[in-house]
């Protein structure tokens, strides 16, 4: 669990976060929501420690992430950021055994390879391997990225809009994916996502916020009805059942 | 594959090493062999040192037309030169030289690099143009500064400081090139342990740290490095612009990788044969109607929008 208290970032004039005090389940798919601005990518880069927070603390089961070794994080946290691009020409397979770095400091051995492969083919990129970054498009760049992720084995994965450049297909597909990792593998998953739809049909958890202030939080089912999801979007969202699952109509 | 590629490097630059000993050895062989190979040396360490440095600079700043000259690294040095001249006047220089004014200049160079490219990158990284900018108007900078104080000089010390700037191969600083090759092995030694960290420094600052890398102590440590290798370099032969954004590109598009085991190590290499190869015409066909630098320059440049337009480079 990631317990989150009185997080603030920014300059004390023009605050980004204003304390922000938030839970996030293990095992479980949190969906980081809310307007443009609200301050969901830069929580998202402050649990992953790549911003420095102006007050507040963030506890990994217990443990002060601020305080924490990174080289030890790094088996525990694996981070997709929102514009992942490389200035070095990397092949894809490289790529992906970056992600066996924290565990075997690029020598890599049998088990690291097998890990780079397992990623490859979970997230499609069969056939892609041998390819430098700069040739492929902006979807199976993305996906090199979260395969990389993946390679890292942690339990938690977190990632910055990961449906960016993402098509219909592969969209759907890694949101299937990053189930299958949260349900089999208890793997505690946090994103940012754009789509409404996406965050309430696939999430189990949702933290909603508004100018740098938690707006509502809780379970899906529980936290995301129709009023609040109004009044945090400045939008009028009607929910209906859709096999049974929550389906938002905003679009007219 | 890449792995033949440096063995092939490897030989071709013993090859233009054994040309530049052996062709035209007449008369006192042995002296002038003596001779030769002081200069060699110089060749290798100074083409090896800016060679990595380069590549080392363009990992830390994830852009492949930066290097440590462009940035000012070797206008800094120049600078420290003249301003220890002025300031200590031609005798008190004079009394520094040799292998305790190396250290010394080395140390100097190594403080002030430090303090100001660790802001520079730091501020700057989000945006390139900036870098560039804020590096082009440094080296600016620095070479007016550099100027004004020769301006303000008696004779007497200009004419140490320029025989200091423009030492060019010629006479060579023996103690120097001691410390400057020993400075060198330090360095080699350092990457030779912590080349896998570059590889995924090369990704960036956030998704190194994200994977575990202490990302700040690291730039620091290789600013440092650079720093030295720099003073290497220009200590020994003066400034040459172009060498290490010919050298590390070379490397890159002859290497295709991503590895700093290969890239390093290729970089040496390439600039050590560039240089040996240009001081070969430079001495033998030329007979000295020129600088080194405008043959390295000149055939360089050519090279570079060569393999710029074919595509080769990118």
């Amino acid at each position: 669990m990631i317990e989150i208290s009185g997080l603030r970032f920014g300059p004390a004039a023009h605050p980004i976060l204003h304390g922000i005090d938030a839970a996030i389940p293990a095992g479980r798919i949190t969906a980081l929501i809310g307007p443009n601005g609200a301050g969901k990518s830069t929580l998202l880069n402050l649990i992953a420690r790549q911003l420095a927070p102006a007050g507040g603390s963030i506890r990994l089961d217990g443990q002060d992430l601020l305080q924490a070794e990174p080289s030890q994080l790094a088996r525990r946290m694996a981070v997709v950021a929102q514009q992942a691009s490389v200035g070095s020409r990397v092949r894809v397979r490289d790529l992906i055994g970056f992600g066996r770095w924290p565990h075997c400091r690029g020598r890599l051995g049998a088990a690291d390879r097998a890990a780079v492969r397992d990623a490859v083919a979970l997230f499609g990129l069969e056939g892609l391997e041998q390819r430098f970054l700069d040739e492929l498009s902006g979807g199976q760049r993305q996906r090199a990225f979260i395969a990389m992720a993946y390679a890292q084995d942690t339990d938690w994965l977190l990632l910055d809009e990961p449906l960016n450049n993402l098509d219909l297909h592969h969209a759907r597909n890694l949101m299937a994916q990053l189930r299958q990792l949260a349900q089999a593998r208890g793997k505690g998953i946090v994103i940012v996502v754009h789509d409404l739809n996406y965050a309430i049909s696939w999430s189990d958890h949702v933290v909603a916020l508004q100018g740098g202030r938690v707006a509502f939080q809780g379970p899906v089912a529980e936290a995301a009805t129709a009023e609040r999801l109004t009044a945090l979007y400045r939008t009028p969202v009607m929910l209906t059942l859709l096999d049974g699952r929550p389906f938002a109509q905003y679009h007219r | 594959m890449a792995e033949r590629r440096l063995v092939a490097l490897g030989g071709l630059l013993a090859a233009a090493a054994a040309l530049f000993l052996f062709w035209g050895l007449r008369g006192p062989s042995a002296y002038i062999l003596e001779l030769r190979l002081v200069k060699l040396a110089a060749l290798l360490a100074v083409g090896a040192a800016a060679g990595v440095a380069t590549v080392l600079f363009q990992t830390l700043s994830q852009n492949r037309i930066l290097t440590p000259s462009i940035m000012g690294f070797d206008a800094l040095f120049l600078l420290l030169q003249t301003g220890l001249v002025a300031g200590l006047g031609a005798a008190g220089a004079s009394r520094i030289s040799g292998l305790p004014g190396f250290a010394l200049e080395t140390a100097v160079m190594l403080a002030a690099a430090l303090a100001l490219f660790t802001a520079l990158l730091g501020r700057t990284r989000h945006d390139i143009q900036l870098m560039v900018l804020a590096g082009v108007v440094l080296g600016v900078m620095f070479r007016t500064l550099t100027a004004f104080l020769q301006r303000l000089m008696d004779p007497s010390e200009f004419t140490m400081v320029e025989a200091r700037m423009f030492a060019q191969f010629s006479g060579i600083d023996r103690a120097a090139l001691l410390a400057g090759l020993g400075l060198m092995a330090l360095a080699g030694l350092w990457l030779l342990r912590n080349h896998h960290v570059l590889d995924v420094a090369a990704l960036g600052r956030g998704p190194a740290r994200s994977l575990g890398v202490a990302y700040d102590r690291l730039q620091l440590r290789v600013l440092c490095l650079i720093a030295a290798l720099v003073s290497v370099a220009t200590a020994l032969v003066g400034p040459m612009a172009f060498l290490g954004l010919l050298v590390s590109s070379l490397a890159h598009s002859l290497m295709q990788s991503h590895r700093h085991a290969l890239l390093l190590p290729a970089a040496a290499l390439i600039g050590a044969l560039i240089l040996v190869a240009g001081q070969t015409v430079f001495e033998r066909l030329l007979h000295l109607q020129s600088t080194l630098a405008v043959v390295i320059e000149f055939c360089g440049g050519f090279l570079f929008l060569f393999l710029l337009v074919k595509g080769k480079i990118r």
